[in-house]
């Protein structure tokens, strides 16, 4: 009896005494950890990850049209794409319009088919509004008596491309490319080139709003950091008021500030700066979105940049000065070096804020100031064109993805600091 | 226009390389963290400013440098008054506590930094900065960054820097005290080497006096702002003029006490129900506290009789073998923290814990000072004594 209560002491003893058991101990402290993270990283994966890969995936898949259409697809998988397709193709079509036509799918398909051809939409919804009724062939006959335009090859080469369920088509669209019926890229006609322009103009305006920022912010920066402890408080919440406050109440105060009967114009009237007639357009174009970007903007680089110039002691300019260098070389050879962790963080923030941007430019940049997110919100909301949305989407994740990197090959990731 | 106390100096006949005047400074108008600094610094010499921490020495030496501008006052170097100077045009070479190596650069551009800003170019610059590594003992270390080097490298490439564009004057602030022992000992010689080499004029900071005593030809010793006594090391150890010197500088028993009688330059001083004789350094009169110094290693444990000024009984409380020396500690004079030290060549006699003995010292080796306190308990102490 006391032998087996002392094996059961050592039993029980010996999980938290030997060196197996202190790394069960540290196995159960990590799984602790791991569960605590668990809602966070499921909040992560639900309300980001997830839709992220979702519009990424619609940008390449597009199953409406292969889904409502198999068997035309397949028989105009044979068809060499020129001439007319055989009978078949317009026997299978007829019969699956006519369903797509019950089941209430036929706006969608005849939708994406229209997109690469237009017109199409149209001729969908005519055509299987014709076939009601018709229930023999031959199906060619009856389906160009409908409408002519099925006896365009080009029509059936329109139908076979939306066919596809995996499509580069977003990609190529949304810079401007097309695929033409014999396989070979070319760049859309001249009047339909609109997103590569859009592409160049959102970097331009990005860049430019960033150096402005980092031109505005390095001194405001640079004061913050050297100023004493209470100074330096009272500045860094004049530069954070304004980041706290809403930023529909910010752009407001731009409209009122910018408009053509606003403040500004009113004073320089007033001072006789320009005439009464002569009043600046400073809002509803690509001047009111770089000035209201860069103020919003401003505090993403302010904080770093101020970060990294508060962990350089002064005593360096003071060497450098004891050294024989005048402040212009001292803050040239000196300072400046030692700033760009934080010049890079700033400005890789503040630039990829400003690419993605949304909000401000749909207020305040009227028709010219739109960015490239203005066209992805008109994709997803207006066109309903979720597949371009997503490619756009796309194309501005990898862009961000490229400075990324660069940023680590010039300047090494590890040094970036935020705060 | 020269101040009253400006000839402190011991510059030679020659024009003072670098000299204070009067210099007073206050950073918020009231409290004055330098009170009126006189010092000359002769061409080629090193000057230790030494004090503890709150002693006004950084001060001055930024002052010097140009980093801070005196309230009153006046610095010259080469004669030339330099308020209007910027640090830049000052031609001064400065040593910084902590280094500030620019943590960007190589060695070798650290080094080329202040050349490079004087327009010296190429082959020159090359050269120069070759010898100053040289100098420094860090040749083949051009392309090393900072942080890839040691404390101890660290600080030599300070050094290197504050003097590759060949200033005649070179200010160092505390530069060792980031160092541990061993490798501030041989900086210190190091810094010694290259001071007596290149001949220039060293203004250095620093609260270790060891350091000081090292390097230094002569020191001045800083309390509060105010200078205590400028002297040379061995000056500063054997003759203090000042309670506070004798206590920063070296080791010390420290009596305190009333002047019983004054005769000349010796006087009679009552501590606890002894009289000692000793040399009278202040001016004093009966009746007046004053503090008595007396050098541990001038003390005598059990003498001859008759050939001290001065013997006392004691008790040993406690002995240490410090190899050198031994160190006997004892209660005398109404103080529990009387020390001797015994060289290790005389013998000891064979004192032991508890014994009785009596210790002596001549009239001279003990000095009559200021009466100075280091602690609220100590003046308490000396009430009740």
């Amino acid at each position: 009896m006391s032998r087996s209560a002392r094996a059961r002491r050592l039993s029980r003893s010996s999980p938290s005494g030997g060196p197996g058991s202190a790394r069960a101990l540290a196995d159960r402290e990590r799984l602790r950890a791991v569960v605590l993270v668990v809602p966070l990283l499921l909040f992560i994966g639900i309300t980001f990850l997830a839709p992220l890969g979702m519009m990424l995936l619609r940008s390449v898949h597009d199953p409406v049209v292969a889904d409502a259409l198999p068997e035309t697809l397949a028989v105009l998988g044979e068809w060499d794409g020129e001439g007319l397709p055989p009978e078949a193709a317009y026997e299978a079509l007829a019969r699956e319009l006519t369903r797509a036509r019950e089941e209430r799918t036929l706006g969608q398909v005849a939708g994406r088919v229209n997109r690469v051809e237009s017109g199409m939409r149209s001729l969908f919804t005519r055509s299987a509004r014709g076939l009601q009724g018709v229930t023999e062939g031959p199906w060619r006959e009856v389906m160009v008596e409908l409408d002519e335009a099925w006896g365009q090859p080009a029509v059936w080469n329109a139908v076979r491309a939306t066919g596809q369920r995996f499509t580069a088509r977003h990609y190529l669209n949304a810079v401007d490319m097309q695929r033409l019926p014999d396989g070979s890229v070319t760049r859309q006609p001249e009047e339909r080139r609109i997103y590569l322009a859009l592409l160049w103009r959102t970097l331009w305006v990005s860049g430019v709003i960033t150096l402005l920022c980092l031109i505005l912010g390095y001194p405001i920066a640079h004061l913050i950091a050297h100023s004493p402890p209470r100074r330096a408080n009272l500045f860094l919440l004049l530069v954070l008021v304004p980041f706290w406050t809403s930023l529909l109440v910010r752009t407001t105060a731009w409209i009122v500030l910018l408009q053509t009967q606003g403040v500004l114009n009113d004073i320089m009237v007033a001072i006789g700066l320009v005439g009464d007639d002569g009043r600046l357009t400073m809002i509803y174009n690509m001047t009111g979105t770089i000035v209201a970007m860069t103020h919003v903007l401003l505090p993403f680089m302010v904080l770093p940049l101020y970060s990294v110039m508060r962990a350089i002691p002064p005593r360096y300019m003071d060497a450098a000065a004891s050294l024989g260098a005048t402040p212009v070389q001292a803050f040239r050879r000196v300072y400046w070096p030692q700033t760009l962790p934080g010049v890079g963080a700033g400005s890789l923030l503040v630039f990829i804020l400003a690419i993605g941007y949304y909000i401000t430019p749909a207020l305040v940049g009227g028709s010219s100031g739109q960015l490239i997110s203005n066209m992805v919100a008109y994709h997803m909301q207006t066109s309903l064109n979720w597949g371009l949305a997503g490619a756009l989407g796309g194309i501005m994740l990898a862009g961000v993805f490229v400075l990324y990197v660069l940023y680590d090959r010039l300047v090494g990731i590890e040094r970036l600091s935020l705060s | 226009m020269t101040s009253p106390g400006a000839a402190a100096g011991g510059g030679g006949g020659e024009a003072a390389h670098v000299a204070f005047e009067g210099v007073s400074k206050s950073y918020d108008g009231t409290n004055l963290v330098v009170k009126d600094f006189n010092l000359e610094v002769g061409k080629g010499e090193f000057v230790t400013l030494l004090g503890p921490s709150g002693s006004g020495k950084t001060t001055i030496l930024m002052m010097l440098a140009g980093f801070q501008a005196p309230t009153s006052g006046r610095i010259r170097i080469e004669g030339e008054s330099v308020e209007d100077l910027a640090p830049r045009s000052r031609g001064i070479g400065m040593v910084f506590q902590n280094y500030a190596l620019f943590p960007h650069m190589t060695v070798g551009q650290n080094l080329s930094f202040p050349l490079e800003v004087r327009g010296i170019d190429g082959e020159e610059r090359h050269e120069r900065v070759e010898r100053a590594l040289k100098l420094v003992r860090l040749e083949g270390m051009e392309n090393r960054r900072p942080g890839q080097l040691s404390g101890g490298q660290q600080q030599r490439v300070a050094i290197a820097r504050a003097l590759v564009f060949e200033p005649s004057l070179v200010l160092m602030d505390e530069p060792l005290g980031a160092l541990d022992r061993s490798l501030r000992e041989e900086m210190q010689y190091e810094i010694r080497r290259i001071h007596r080499e290149l001949a220039v004029t060293v203004v250095y900071v620093t609260h270790d006096q060891q350091e000081a005593m090292v390097m230094s030809d002569r020191i001045a010793v800083l309390k509060d702002g105010e200078v205590e006594q400028i002297a040379p090391p061995e000056v500063l150890y054997e003759e203090p003029e000042r309670a506070f010197v004798a206590r920063f500088i070296g080791e010390n028993n420290r009596l305190h006490g009333r002047v019983a009688t004054v005769e000349g330059g010796l006087c009679e001083v009552e501590t606890g129900r002894t009289r000692i004789r000793a040399l009278r350094v202040v001016d004093c009169e009966p009746g007046d506290r004053v503090t008595l110094s007396i050098r541990p290693e001038r003390v005598s444990v059990n003498p001859e009789p008759g050939v001290f000024g001065n013997q006392v009984g004691a008790t040993v409380q406690d002995l240490a073998f410090l190899g050198d020396h031994l160190r006997v500690h004892m209660e005398a004079c109404g103080r529990s923290d009387f020390i001797a030290k015994i060289p290790n060549i005389v013998g000891h006699g064979g004192i032991l814990v508890g014994d009785t003995v009596r210790v002596g010292w001549t009239v001279t080796d003990c000095r009559v000072l200021d009466y100075e306190t280091r602690t609220n308990r100590e003046a308490e102490h000396d009430e009740t004594t």
